[in-house]
């Protein structure tokens, strides 16, 4: 009994690898391709490493399964936004029929910063405060 | 049916086919962070082969190695993403 469940579990894991590996090979565009084998990946290697924490059912094994799965929780979507946003800057192409790119413009290429695009509105809001605490001084 | 034979002729051919089409796309791959991102899938792949090959050998202690596997692919993504980014930044 404790066998099928291991096995189904472990399959499970498996298919999402494959699915991951799949995805990772037919997608059209790198952002894509990341947004498919981040999540799948990590999902599918965290049932398989439950399998085997089933599998062996010791208290020490159980804690590295924990702190290997806790770990690439933490760490897969850091390293995809990461790399995602140094692809954005090199300047990786996207898929034709992506149209929606908020990012656009909103970037300074050469500083690497991020504006908010509100910041003429807020330079006008500054103007306006700093006006009204002059009025109040005289 | 027996979990070792299930694992080794069932599992096993599964995960290296993925990790062949994985491959494939670190071959392939137009720009260079596709190649990290594969590279990053490929490193996630082994860690999983790895759990499914100290099942089959009941030895637990590769356990340590996906461990070690796991850091390595979050610190090589982030050192390929910083280089890539100062190499635009400097041209």
């Amino acid at each position: 009994m404790n066998d099928i469940l291991i096995m189904i579990i472990i399959s499970l894991g498996t298919l999402f690898i494959l699915l991951a590996s799949i995805g990772l090979l037919r997608m059209p565009d790198l952002f894509l391709r990341m947004s498919v084998t981040t999540k799948a990946a990590t999902l599918g290697v965290g049932l398989i490493l439950m399998g085997l924490a089933f599998y062996y059912t010791e208290t020490s094994i159980t804690t590295r399964v924990i702190a290997i799965i806790v770990f690439l929780l933490l760490t897969a979507p850091i390293s995809a936004h990461v790399i995602g946003r140094a692809s954005y800057f090199v300047g990786v192409k996207m898929w034709d029929k992506t149209h929606i790119d908020d990012l656009k413009g909103m970037y300074n290429t050469k500083t690497h910063d991020l504006m908010s695009g509100f910041e003429e509105e807020e330079k006008e809001e500054e103007k306006k405060e700093s006006n009204e605490n002059l009025n109040n001084e005289s | 049916m027996n979990i070792d034979d299930f694992l080794a002729y069932i599992i096993m051919p599964i995960l290296s086919t993925s990790s062949l089409l994985v491959f494939i796309r670190f071959l392939m791959g137009p720009s260079l962070s596709d190649r990290v991102v594969a590279l990053d899938l490929l490193i996630t792949i082994g860690i999983a082969i790895i759990a499914v090959y100290s099942i089959i050998s009941h030895r637990p202690s590769f356990l340590d190695i996906a461990m070690i596997f796991a850091l390595i692919a979050f610190l090589s993504t982030v050192a390929f993403s910083y280089y890539l980014e100062k190499r635009k930044r400097n041209e």
